[in-house]
């Protein structure tokens, strides 16, 4: 789960992490009084979505003034933000963050996230702070400094000296990010986060380390352990099929082409997503009903796929394991049925109970064009689709 | 011979008495598996399904002689479920759960790397030595006894490969789903260096994913140590960046674990790769030079067999 720069501030300052002093804003006029409070002779107006490289996309402003910061406020509230990790269609500004300025020296990188090639916590930190660190990855490994956390062991006051002095911070700066460095470990561990970001965290004038951005991800298994956590989640970032596919627990991500598939296992749907495109068109979905759906899923699912307007055909690809195929006819037929679609389906069927399945599927007095394996079910969705544009 | 499991495997359920645990032992029961103990906290000296139930995992191996955990636990208690099989002594556990949190699979993969437990899984169905023993959530009847290993992060994927391995009348050694999760016990590797030591595997099937790198890493191996010959696919073609495909594990992120970077370390290592899902059987088929003809009729011949069994 994604949440907010501003909400991933108030996460770390309760674990001690330095943030700088701000507030969340929805309106132009409070965006001004947010500005008066915080008395700085400058202050940023950060858009706040889900997205990186708000600055390049003009979504991070200074004011020099209350009513600058106000009438930041009014142009980019509503605004439509385009980043690179937006997408072409981009994302509504909808709260904004107001910031106190600060007197920036140097800017470092610094993220934890669980390696899974050891199976351990990575802390990671960089001198070239502010930047794209995925491209500094790809060009300059070597800037990139790594500690592998031994979970017995913890994260120890000689990692951070061995990240500190490796970035070349003065030993009074490395005194300061022992402390910073650990709370920002546990904040990591005890909100079960996947990614913890801080890019940049800066040097200032005056001698501190602050979290001048922040980007925190959690780990969607472990929300249940964390009910204050799930709170945070802005719906109005997420794609509105997904989240109501997320409703009923299935799996959906939305995708741009004209077949959608219904398939149960996430192997297994993408590579259904692939053999479309390798027949020759591009799926509208990923979909995964997974291995205990029930007629009632097998639905709603029909009807989240039906509702993108892009879809031209309908290829189900269910190899039965737990599933079992009776069951998935059923519910295919109740779908069609109730919802009363015109878009032609194809159904490829194996596995436990398919003579079943099959004999469910040809009683039903529907028009359902019936597949002998993944490959020949793809063609035919294919044509089905070509033949409805 | 297979990998792993086999005639002798004498299991202990986890979670036996549990609605999902009923289902797949009484399954695992109707294959031929033989399942000794069940464990569930509470309920020691009970039966069911005519298994005695222990409440420690310690009490059920020290009574039944059990050598392999299947754990039907949910995922918030997983983990301690691994754990307490290990802690038994257990040489294999199998985790099915999908959603283990990732930092309670730190823990985990901490305590495996100082046991002499091997752990497969989680999110993964499990393993089947066709004919032998069925220790997951499988179809049992898809599979047919043969010298194929098949490993794959997917489960009904592998359920697809099996099927078209059958289909072409191609029996398997062993079949292992390593799980779809970031964190999990046995990788692609493990399973290779095993099916490459298995006098009765004579070719492998590599089923992989987008995401991490752990087919690149076996790639390495088998260049270097595998004279067998292996059939390998990557599902997610055409997966977009940044987004998890279903499986925890199965993201492109920073560019990395992308399909094409994969394919391509497969086709350095001399791997027989695979562009379509569909083609997974007709090319271990022309690898092991059978004719790939009647694929209709073999397929018939599985649906008898599981008739009969009924």
């Amino acid at each position: 789960m994604k949440i907010h720069e501003y909400q991933a501030k108030a996460i770390l300052a309760k674990f001690g992490v330095p943030v700088p002093r701000g507030e969340v804003v929805f309106k132009k006029d409070e965006a001004r009084a947010a500005a008066q409070r915080l008395g700085t002779s400058v202050v940023v107006v950060k858009a706040q979505v889900h997205a990186g490289g708000r600055g390049k996309a003009g979504g991070v402003k200074i004011a020099k003034s209350a009513d600058e910061a106000a009438a930041l406020a009014e142009r980019m509230l509503g605004m439509k933000l385009v980043t690179p990790q937006t997408g072409a269609e981009g994302r509504i500004v909808r709260r904004l963050l107001i910031e106190e300025g600060l007197d920036i020296k140097r800017e470092l990188y610094l993220s934890v996230l669980v390696d899974r090639a050891v199976a351990a916590p990575v802390f990671m930190a960089s001198a070239a702070g502010g930047m794209e660190i995925e491209e500094v990855a790809k060009d300059r490994p070597e800037a990139i400094l790594r500690e592998t956390i031994r979970p017995a062991e913890g994260f120890q006051a000689y990692h951070v000296r061995k990240l500190a002095f490796g970035l070349g911070l003065s030993s009074e700066l490395v005194g300061v990010a022992v402390p910073f460095l650990q709370s920002l470990y546990r904040a990591f561990l005890e909100t079960d986060a996947s990614l913890l970001e801080i890019n940049p965290c800066v040097v200032t004038g005056d001698g501190r380390l602050v979290a001048l951005d922040a980007k925190v991800n959690f780990d969607d298994s472990a929300l249940y352990r964390h009910p204050e956590l799930r709170e945070l989640r802005d719906l109005d970032e997420e794609t509105p099929l997904e989240v109501e596919a997320s409703k009923y627990k299935l799996n959906y991500i939305k995708l741009d082409g004209t077949i959608a598939c219904m398939v149960n296992g996430a192997g297994l749907a993408m590579a259904t997503m692939d053999i479309i495109k390798l027949s020759g068109g591009s799926p509208a979905n990923f979909l995964d009903v997974g291995g205990d759906a029930s007629e009632e899923r097998v639905k709603n699912a029909f009807r989240i796929l039906l509702s993108d307007p892009n879809v031209k055909a309908v290829f189900i690809n269910v190899f039965g394991g737990i599933l079992r195929c009776d069951m998935l006819a059923s519910g295919i037929v109740g779908a069609a049925k109730e919802l009363k679609f015109k878009t032609p389906v194809v159904v490829r069927m194996e596995g436990t109970n398919v003579k079943q399945g099959q004999e469910i599927l040809q009683n039903s007095g529907l028009n359902f064009t019936v597949a002998d394996g993944m490959k020949d079910g793809a063609e035919k969705a294919v044509a089905l689709a070509g033949a409805a544009r | 011979m297979s990998i792993l499991v086999d005639k002798t495997t004498r299991v202990l359920v986890q979670g036996l008495t549990g609605r999902e645990g009923s289902f797949h032992a009484q399954q695992m029961i109707d294959y031929g598996t033989k399942i000794v103990a069940g464990v569930t906290p509470g309920k020691g000296g009970t039966n069911h399904l005519g298994v005695p139930i222990f409440d420690t995992v310690a009490k059920a191996v020290q009574e039944t002689g059990a050598n392999a955990a299947m754990a039907f636990v949910p995922p918030p208690f997983a983990a301690d479920a691994i754990l307490e099989a290990v802690d038994a002594g257990l040489p294999l556990v199998i985790c099915i759960a999908e959603g283990i949190p990732v930092l309670d699979m730190v823990r985990v993969a901490a305590t495996l790397k100082n046991s002499k437990t091997r752990l497969i899984g989680p999110n993964c169905p499990g393993i089947i030595s066709p004919g032998k023993c069925k220790l997951g959530i499988m179809p049992g009847f898809i599979h047919k006894q043969g010298h194929v290993g098949v490993v794959s992060r997917s489960g009904t994927l592998t359920y697809e490969a099996v099927g078209q391995l059958t289909g072409l009348g191609i029996g398997q050694s062993t079949c292992i789903g390593i799980g779809g999760d970031p964190i999990i016990g046995t990788s692609f590797l493990d399973a290779i260096r095993m099916f490459n030591d298995d006098p009765e595997t004579h070719a492998i099937v590599l089923i992989g994913e987008i995401g991490g790198n752990a087919e690149e890493t076996a790639a390495e191996f088998i260049k270097k140590h595998v004279k067998k010959p292996v059939a390998g696919f990557i599902a997610g073609q055409t997966a977009p960046p940044g987004r998890r495909m279903g499986h925890a594990g199965a993201i492109i992120s920073g560019g990395q674990g992308t399909a094409k970077e994969k394919y391509a370390a497969l086709r350095a290592a001399g791997i027989h790769t695979v562009e379509s899902p569909a083609e997974i059987g007709q090319t271990i088929a022309r690898i092991l030079g059978k004719p790939k003809s009647k694929p209709k009729a073999a397929a018939k011949e599985s649906t008898a067999r599981r008739s009969k069994k009924r």
